[in-house]
């Protein structure tokens, strides 16, 4: 079977791919790239909040504008995906910079959504306790106030809150609603510093524990700034490999479909060295960023220090950015190199189920915890990345969907759970949380049996969809050790479990804050998805099947 | 379309958990009363069940098929054939009487949180339990039976760490320890196991293409479903494991005394009649149907492993120093008797463990019981703390005896049916093994009748002196399953022939490729 047969499983040619051989005026699809384009513009009005809207108003300002234009924004998806865009219309847009097909409208579906319940918990504002008379959110006061100053005194005193969070956000989202549907690399990078960016800031804003929170955005800040580094340079010798950006065309030259040599690039083009090192560097910052392993040592830091709402929404919506991405390289890119690249994503995988399973035993804290199980995590969507057949892509999708829902909600309980200090995130303080309040104990175990895979919840199904791909694309001993490592996992989770329900509460334990209809809300969709997706997952299945193929 | 009557069997106590657990936390009372009915109505299904099932008919029986997730073949599909029936109507049986038994056994102690209503989730839980276990029974689809096979562990696993034996030697700090202690193993093990048959359904899959136990069978035997011999062994591994967890078959078995020993005396019952008989119940529904081959590669080891079970149980339940750990063993020793029927690959053999699985069930829930009932009345569990019992309390002391002499399989109680047809069944193929198997008869007489010397002879010690004899409620849990003992004993007849077509059934599935001759040899 030659190559190009074997990749025609997963991709199907587009009707307009002619390279950009001279400069013409852009002809840019409006309709098509209507998601990215609300959000951005939602994004640069929410600056402009800032500017012209009195300080008292723009909470509630922001908060229209991000939660409209979220939910415009999804529905702009869902016209395009019923308009057939995901599957028989599938095609590249704005020049040859984004691809808008099954998998990029999926996950751009599943990004709003989870941006739109993160919202939420972003506009809480009932969990601390009043400063001064003003109701707080989780984020500074002022971000510019050094913690512990009168500066800081002074802002909490007169009622700050640090609503530029919601532009921020904004920003990030419509990052990551591009950075899965790049179809070059330099877009690619480009959506990458733009999500990345202003979620560096987003860690740095925790209202208690700023110093922590200001630590967590600098290792984030300075590892991301490493990984972006080695993606540009890989970025940089593809380009020398290839002479091209554009996903087709480096995919054609590693193919050796494509003859004609870039005059300027002569030197270069067709070197293997160049190929190898630029793929390389390219996926190893896609790794970096869903936090497989080696590239995982920002996680928990990151997640621990970061705001609960901002952690949430990271672990959520970042990993299914970054899969999408990497799903999209190593799929339309370098299908070429699959022989290659197979046997390194084995051992990353392997490595990464294993270590993040068992290093999730020995943590004391809530968040830490959750870090590692992302990282767990990360390794069985990985199982499905390998699979490379199209059950691997829809499978990814799927788990995609129901993992970030999942984290979502995790972290929104995380936020409930409160003594004077803020969060109480030490997992000695959530002893005999389930007799103080059965209800809020009882979520957060619904969400913890679906991380740790029990049947009928959606966790299950995710674990079962890219496990059976996996199996399906030969790699049997991969889904061995995925079951042996949720086995591993499910010893952390149920301790959890075990912790909450059987542990004799402590008298100076903390207490659950009610919050406001938006974390409510927020949760309460966690578990709605959560067990919608475990009971009935077939028409989501369906969706991410026929999402399941990339367009060249 | 006709009504789901197994559908409905399964859906009535989960309807039932979802009520009970609804109960206003002031209404503790109401709850108990909600529980016993719906168990009440589910036994009546469940015999409703046993009488539309007819023996001589098809294989699968009222069955059901719809579709549920097509992308990965999976089917809600349910079935019964005889042995299945015979499980159902032992699980609608017992769980009346151990709702009746847990009467008290979740009233909270203080009335603390007022949103904290540990007796509606005491008796929700267990008829979550019922309706997987029933489920479980009734799948005919591989991955529907793997789903309730795990999720039934959560609702065990709550029922095991969250309630425990009000008296406890050693204070109620050690004993909310230990009994987390004991419910994460239990959710440990078992969670292990099923995770190693996750990764051999997903096999299947991958080889078969779908879950259909019906379907699998039938391309087998036709021939179109051929497997690699290796490839149906790993599987056969993969599924057995699950199930020698669950059963327990030595040495995967130290969970259960952990288990048995923290849970109250209702919930034991519910672990060891009736949970754990999903496991044996799987083996013979899926190892055997599934992957007749591979049964028959691994028969040896099993046999041996399940000898092992029966000689091992029964001399650490001699030598144990507490009543529920004593009776844990007594059911690991009894597991390897059902486990060694199975495998005997003989009529006699099958019938006589699936015979095995209803008796045990029920002399084990009459033993367990009283044992509870003893144990709260006394406060304690240690065997050297009672003695001259039965000068006190001769009721509980007679239906005490008779359930140990159940349990050592007295001719003219149910068990001795069962474990005389198992030890035929077995020595009819392989002498030796069925020889030292019963010598698990002669241990089980010593620690059985030495448990009752110990604590229901010899004088009266001053503690248990004003111990009150069964009340009415317990002599309403006990003296049904006496009866019932001694009448499936003297005439185990009806359950016989529900179970031996199809335990027939299943002998084809596993000879079909080399007839033997130990059947008629056996006649």
């Amino acid at each position: 079977m030659s190559a190009t047969a074997v990749h025609s499983l997963w991709t199907t040619a587009a009707t307009a791919a002619d390279p950009i051989s001279k400069i013409d005026a852009p002809k840019i699809e409006y309709g098509q790239l209507a998601p990215t384009l609300i959000v951005v513009g939602a994004a640069v009005i929410g600056v402009l909040i800032e500017a012209a809207v009195p300080r008292k108003s723009r909470y509630y300002a922001q908060m229209f504008v991000a939660t409209v234009s979220l939910a415009a924004a999804f529905a702009a998806v869902v016209a395009l995906a019923a308009d057939g865009y995901a599957t028989t219309k599938a095609g590249i847009a704005a020049m040859g910079a984004l691809a808008v097909d099954g998998p990029a409208l999926f996950l751009q579906g599943t990004i709003l959504l989870t941006a739109l319940v993160a919202l939420f918990t972003f506009a809480e504002r009932r969990l601390d306790p009043m400063a001064h008379g003003n109701r707080v959110d989780s984020f500074a006061a002022q971000a510019g106030a050094v913690p512990g100053s009168d500066a800081e005194k002074r802002a909490v005193k007169a009622g700050f809150t640090t609503t530029e969070v919601f532009p921020l956000l904004m920003f990030a989202v419509a990052g990551m609603l591009v950075f899965p549907a790049a179809n070059d690399l330099l877009t690619l990078f480009v959506a990458l510093e733009v999500f990345s960016l202003p979620l560096y800031l987003l860690c740095a804003l925790a209202r208690r524990k700023r110093l922590m929170s200001q630590e967590a955005a600098v290792k984030y800040f300075l590892l991301g700034a490493f990984a972006s580094a080695f993606t540009l340079f890989g970025i940089a010798l593809l380009y020398g490999y290839a002479g091209s950006m554009s996903y087709a065309t480096i995919a054609q030259v590693v193919d050796g479909t494509v003859q004609d040599v870039t005059p300027a690039l002569a030197g270069t083009m067709g070197n293997d060295a160049l190929l190898l090192v630029g793929a390389a560097l390219l996926v190893m910052g896609l790794l970096f960023k869903v936090g497989a392993v080696p590239f995982h040592m920002w996680t928990p830091d990151v997640y621990q220090g970061a705001p609960t709402p901002v952690t949430g929404f990271m672990a959520a919506a970042t990993k299914v950015a970054a899969f999408g991405a990497l799903l999209r390289v190593l799929y339309v890119v370098l299908p070429g190199l699959r022989w290659d690249w197979r046997p390194v994503m084995w051992a990353v995988a392997i490595v990464t189920m294993l270590a993040g399973a068992i290093v999730a035993i020995t943590q004391t804290d809530i968040k830490r915890l959750l870090a590692y199980s992302s990282i767990a995590h990360a390794g069985f969507i990985l199982a499905g990345v390998i699979a490379a057949n199209p059950e691997g892509i829809s499978s990814v999708l799927f788990y995609l969907a129901a993992y970030s829902f999942v984290t979502v909600g995790a972290f929104a309980v995380v936020t409930l759970v409160r003594d004077a200090g803020g969060e109480a995130t030490h997992l000695s303080r959530w002893a005999g949380l389930g007799r103080r309040s059965p209800l809020t104990a009882a979520v957060f175990a619904v969400f913890l049996l679906a991380f740790a895979g029990i049947p009928l919840t959606s966790g299950f199904a995710g674990k079962f969809a890219v496990f059976k791909a996996a199996a399906e694309g030969g790699a049997v001993p991969l889904v061995v050790i995925g079951v042996i490592s949720s086995a591993i996992a499910a010893f952390f989770y149920i301790r959890v479990i075990v912790l909450m329900f059987f542990s004799e509460p402590r008298p100076e334990g903390p207490t659950v804050a009610v919050p406001s209809p938006l974390t409510m809300t927020a949760i309460a969709v966690g578990v709605a998805v959560t067990l919608v997706l475990g009971v009935a997952p077939q028409y989501f299945l369906d969706l991410a099947g026929d999402a399941g193929v990339f367009v060249r | 379309m006709s009504f789901p009557l197994l559908t409905a069997t399964a859906a009535l106590p989960a309807v039932g958990a979802i009520a009970t657990a609804a109960v206003p936390a002031a209404r503790r009372t109401a709850a108990k009363w909600l529980a016993l009915l719906f168990s009440l109505a589910t036994l009546v299904l469940a015999i409703v069940v046993a009488v539309r099932f007819d023996p001589g008919g098809a294989r699968y029986q009222l069955t059901e098929s719809h579709s549920w997730i097509a992308d990965f073949g999976v089917r809600y599909e349910l079935g019964v054939d005889g042995i299945a029936v015979a499980l159902i109507a032992l699980t609608a049986l017992l769980i009346p009487f151990i709702v009746l038994a847990g009467w008290h056994d979740a009233d909270p102690l203080e009335t603390g949180s007022r949103r904290w209503r540990p007796t509606q989730g005491f008796f929700a839980l267990i008829l979550a339990v019922e309706a997987m276990v029933i489920l479980s029974f009734e799948a005919t689809d591989v991955f529907l039976f793997y789903i309730f096979f795990e999720a039934m562990l959560i609702p065990m696993y709550f029922l095991i760490g969250g309630f425990g034996d009000r008296a406890h030697e050693h204070g109620e700090e050690k004993a909310a320890t230990q009994r987390s202690y004991a419910a994460v193993k239990f959710l440990l093990y078992n969670l292990a196991g099923g995770l190693i048959m996750l990764a051999a359904v997903i096999g299947l899959y991958v080889v078969a293409g779908n879950f259909s136990l019906t379907e699998i069978a039938e391309a087998r035997a036709s021939g179109e479903l051929t497997m690699a011999t290796s490839t149906e062994r790993w599987l056969f591994l993969g599924f057995f494991f699950a199930f020698a967890v669950k059963a327990p078959l030595w040495p995967l078995h130290t969970w259960l005394p952990n288990a048995m020993q923290e849970s109250t005396a209702p919930v034991a019952v519910l672990i060891t009649a009736v949970v754990d008989k999903v496991g044996t119940f799987a083996m013979l529904r899926f190892c055997l149907q599934l992957f007749p081959e591979a049964s028959k590669w691994a028969t040896p080891v099993i046999l041996v492993l399940a000898l092992v079970s029966i000689i091992y149980g029964a001399l650490l339940a001699v030598g144990q120093r507490d009543i529920k750990r004593l009776i844990a063993y007594a059911s690991i020793s009894h597991f390897g008797f059902i486990i060694m029927g199975i495998f005997a690959m003989t009529s006699q053999g099958q019938s006589g463990a699936t015979l095995y699985m209803v008796n045990h069930g029920i002399s084990t829930a009459v033993l367990m019981l009283i044992a509870g009932f003893l144990i709260s009345r006394r406060g304690s569990r240690l065997i050297a703390d009672y003695g001259g019992v039965q000068k006190v309390a001769p009721v509980l002391a007679g239906t005490f005896l008779i359930g140990g002499l159940a349990t050592l399989s007295l001719p003219g109680l149910a068990p001795f049916v069962s474990e005389f047809l198992v030890l035929v069944g077995t020595f009819t193929r392989y002498p030796v093994i069925g020889i030292i198997a019963t010598f698990g008869i002669v241990l089980a007489a010593l620690y059985t009748l030495v448990l009752y010397q110990r604590t229901m002879t010899g004088p009266v010690r001053p503690e248990v002196a004003k111990m009150p004899d069964l009340r009415v409620r317990e002599i309403a849990v006990v003296a049904p399953l006496v009866v019932l003992l001694i009448f499936l004993g003297v005439y185990p007849k009806p359950v016989t022939d529900i179970v031996n077509p199809a335990v027939k059934q299943t002998m084809s599935d596993v000879e079909r490729k080399d007839p033997q001759p130990e059947v008629e040899a056996a006649k």
